[in-house]
């Protein structure tokens, strides 16, 4: 970040971009929504409650771009130290959380009808709250940190490290058998509760909600980002104003 | 020996060095001088390697900090307004153990230990724990942690915080004898008659910059207040 | 990097008195481990505070346990392995936010950076005598347990679960403690940080102690042996990369 383009105007052509991105969420998500309801009808066995799958599995797709984003943010951050690197960290916890929490809710609403309970202490819905905590607990760590640079150093070594909580969720069913939740991509267990056959019409929206949660993560991030930096700008316009005086 | 140029330090948005230079020649003593919050123990934190500079260059025996810190972290021996000691081990074991971390020869290491100790008067306190001794020992056994290593530059930050008339007459001894002898030194106080009084040369540091920097064979100990005084007083009304 | 006193590749324009000071190697990595860590066990074996602390709030914790849960015979056999591990981590936490947080308060930690060594070695050195302490309170309380609960727990394979199950923990908590004593309300930041990226160290052993303790054959309890294995040596390789980030300013 130079100094003298500290007071340019936002760049023209990148709110064009962020525009054009946001459009495309609203459209996909639409599209989304259309296929959920109109095209691939009630599941079998499930029935309407199975719907909300797409929207469990986009985000939680979303959650982990973000979180992965953390940890290439933290990285360059580390080895550039230039601030902007942060904020994208910042930016990308944020969304992660917000999509990871989209992910425990819709998962909560669909295990009532179910398995017959809004919560079970099932190694995976565990580690998926274990994950939303280790980020909550990334805010907690810049909160209590005065010195700036030493919060994006420390936020950038911990974005890292949570991430171990991130593969665990991941890894956990794989090692774990003894968990109900369904399994969908890769090796099923031998008696999850819940499962269904992927039909074709299924596979096609699932894919779609995919790349549709992936684009609105990428749009909200970006938003994030910009937030901040004009939030950045509103601080030094202010210390400029004030050092006028 | 020391030469900083355009250094630059910020906290955040809040500049505390802006544009500092500064040289020491080999040998010299620095008294460093200035207001609360003029940037002198950020500036000593700088040149300890403990802290990395916003912009600037700063150098120390040729090399480049923090880049090259490795190399000269042999060369510096600090003394801090804290002890940086451990309370629970005694005096000699202190001294061993920064002489391990300084990887010193081991046949020599104790003798070398129980030379410092006598030359800074606390042989008889050797096997006691750091915890019982007095403000002005803990001091001293600063100063023998500081220079254990031998090494070329020593920086000094507020050593006489806190120490009585006797402890800091006792210290004035001790840094005149044993630690400058050789040493390119550079010693932040408040106290400008002491800091007029050891140093070749007085630097006051004042809103981040050297406001003032001469030798103290020009000036009379009467008159440095009030160069002080304009130094930091012309800084401050801008 | 090679051994060179005119120094590696030096801007050309560096200055007149260009490296007046030779260049000195800094002090053996191995020799540099070994001082932190004998440095903090003579502390502790003259004072015992840390210890006596940690071991104290374990018996305390076992207590409660029993206690609260209002363990019977039964109940004590399908608990004690969480017991264990639970009482480890936050005897632990303890003791890992005293052991950095004695050393930034005193100024010692400047102390330990100013020394011409590698940042890696003072890590490890601390954590080499962090693990001691742990190590130790995780003994204790494994005897505790096996007198109090009447269930054998010094078994050999339970004792290298505990040992590598604490490599993991003291590792990440001395990482993420010389973080958390920078902070404000640094106790109670510890635990939030530690926790969930304990989870992986603290469900694997979890499960194999509980596996083993259950007489159960090798193929029940080895992929989580692995898998702790496998963590600890990641965790050991990250903290080994991150910590000279945390400490320099």
């Amino acid at each position: 970040m130079a100094v003298s383009s500290q007071h340019a105007p936002y760049p023209e052509n990148r709110t064009r971009i962020l525009q054009a991105l946001t459009l495309a969420t609203l459209v996909l998500f639409a599209a989304s929504l259309v296929l959920d309801w109109a095209y691939v009808g009630p599941e079998r066995t499930q029935g309407e409650v199975q719907r909300v799958f797409y929207v469990h599995l986009g985000s939680f797709l979303g959650s982990f771009i973000a979180f992965t984003a953390v940890v290439v943010g933290g990285v360059i951050y580390l080895r550039t130290r230039n601030p902007k690197w942060d904020t994208f960290g910042l930016a990308n916890v944020e969304i992660g959380l917000v999509m990871s929490a989209i992910t425990i809710v819709t998962g909560m609403t669909w295990a009532k009808p179910i398995w017959n309970t809004w919560w079970t202490w099932d190694p995976r819905l565990t580690s998926v709250t274990i994950m939303w905590l280790a980020y909550a607990a990334y805010m907690m760590l810049r909160a209590g940190i005065e010195d700036p640079e030493r919060r994006r150093r420390f936020a950038a070594v911990y974005g890292i490290i949570a991430f171990a909580s991130v593969l665990f969720t991941i890894i956990i069913v794989r090692v774990k058998p003894d968990t109900i939740h369904p399994v969908v991509a890769g090796p099923t267990q031998a008696d999850p509760t819940g499962a269904f056959d992927v039909t074709d019409r299924i596979r096609n929206t699932l894919f779609f909600s995919l790349f549709t949660f992936t684009v609105m993560t990428a749009t909200l991030v970006w938003y994030r980002v910009r937030l901040e930096n004009l939030f950045e700008r509103v601080l030094r316009r202010k210390i400029d104003i004030l050092a006028e005086l | 020996m020391i030469e900083v140029r355009g250094l630059v330090k910020t906290f955040g948005l809040t500049p505390v060095l802006r544009g500092l230079d500064l040289n020491v020649a080999r040998g010299e003593f620095v008294a460093l001088l200035g207001p609360n919050g003029s940037g002198k123990t950020t500036l000593l934190r700088i040149l300890g390697a403990l802290s990395r500079p916003t912009q600037g260059i700063v150098r120390i025996g040729g090399w480049d900090l923090p880049a090259e810190a490795d190399y000269v972290r042999r060369q510096l021996g600090v003394v801090s307004h804290l002890p940086l000691l451990y309370d629970m081990l005694t005096a000699e074991e202190n001294l061993l153990f920064f002489a391990r971390l300084y990887d010193l020869p081991p046949e020599t290491r104790r003798e070398q230990i129980d030379m410092l100790l006598n030359r800074v008067g606390l042989r008889r306190r050797a096997r006691d724990v750091v915890r019982t001794f007095s403000r002005g020992m803990q001091q001293r056994l600063a100063i023998a942690r500081a220079i254990l290593h031998d090494p070329a530059v020593l920086l000094l930050d507020e050593p006489y915080t806190g120490l009585d008339q006797d402890a800091a007459a006792l210290l004035d001894d001790l840094l005149r004898e044993v630690a400058i002898a050789g040493r390119t030194v550079i010693m932040t106080t408040h106290d400008l008659r002491r800091g007029h009084a050891l140093a070749d040369r007085v630097a006051v540091l004042s809103r981040g910059k050297i406001a003032l920097d001469v030798p103290t064979a020009e000036i009379a100990a009467d008159d440095l207040p009030r160069l002080y005084a304009d130094a930091t007083g012309a800084a401050t009304t801008r | 990097m090679t051994v060179n006193p005119t120094g590696p590749t030096k801007k050309p324009a560096a200055s007149a008195d260009s490296q007046t000071v030779q260049r000195r190697p800094l002090t053996p990595y191995m020799r540099a481990v070994g001082a932190v860590a004998w440095k903090d066990l003579r502390a502790e074996l003259r004072s015992r505070e840390m210890i006596t602390s940690m071991v104290l709030f374990t018996v305390m914790t076992v207590m409660v346990f029993s206690l609260a849960l209002e363990l019977d015979a039964e109940a004590r056999k399908s608990t004690v392995v969480g017991v264990l591990w639970v009482t480890v981590v936050f005897a632990g936490t303890l003791g890992l936010s005293r052991s950095l947080a004695a050393e930034k308060d005193r100024g010692s930690l400047d102390a330990l950076l100013l020394a011409p060594v590698e940042r890696s070695a003072l890590f490890f050195g601390k954590v080499i005598g962090n693990l001691i302490f742990v190590l130790l309170v995780a003994l204790v309380l494994m005897v505790l347990l096996t007198v109090l609960f009447n269930i054998t727990l010094i078994e050999p394979l339970l004792v290298l679960i505990v040992i590598l199950g604490t490599v993991g923990f003291t590792t990440v908590g001395t990482l993420l403690s010389s973080m958390s004593v920078h902070a404000r309300a640094r106790e109670t930041l510890l635990p939030i940080l530690l926790m969930p990226v304990m989870m992986p160290v603290l469900i694997s052993a979890v499960r194999a102690s509980s596996a083993i303790l259950d007489d159960l054959p090798s193929s029940e309890w080895i992929a989580e042996l692995r898998m702790l294995a496998v963590v600890d040596v990641v965790f050991l390789l990250g903290a080994y990369l991150l910590f000279g980030f945390v400490v320099e300013e």
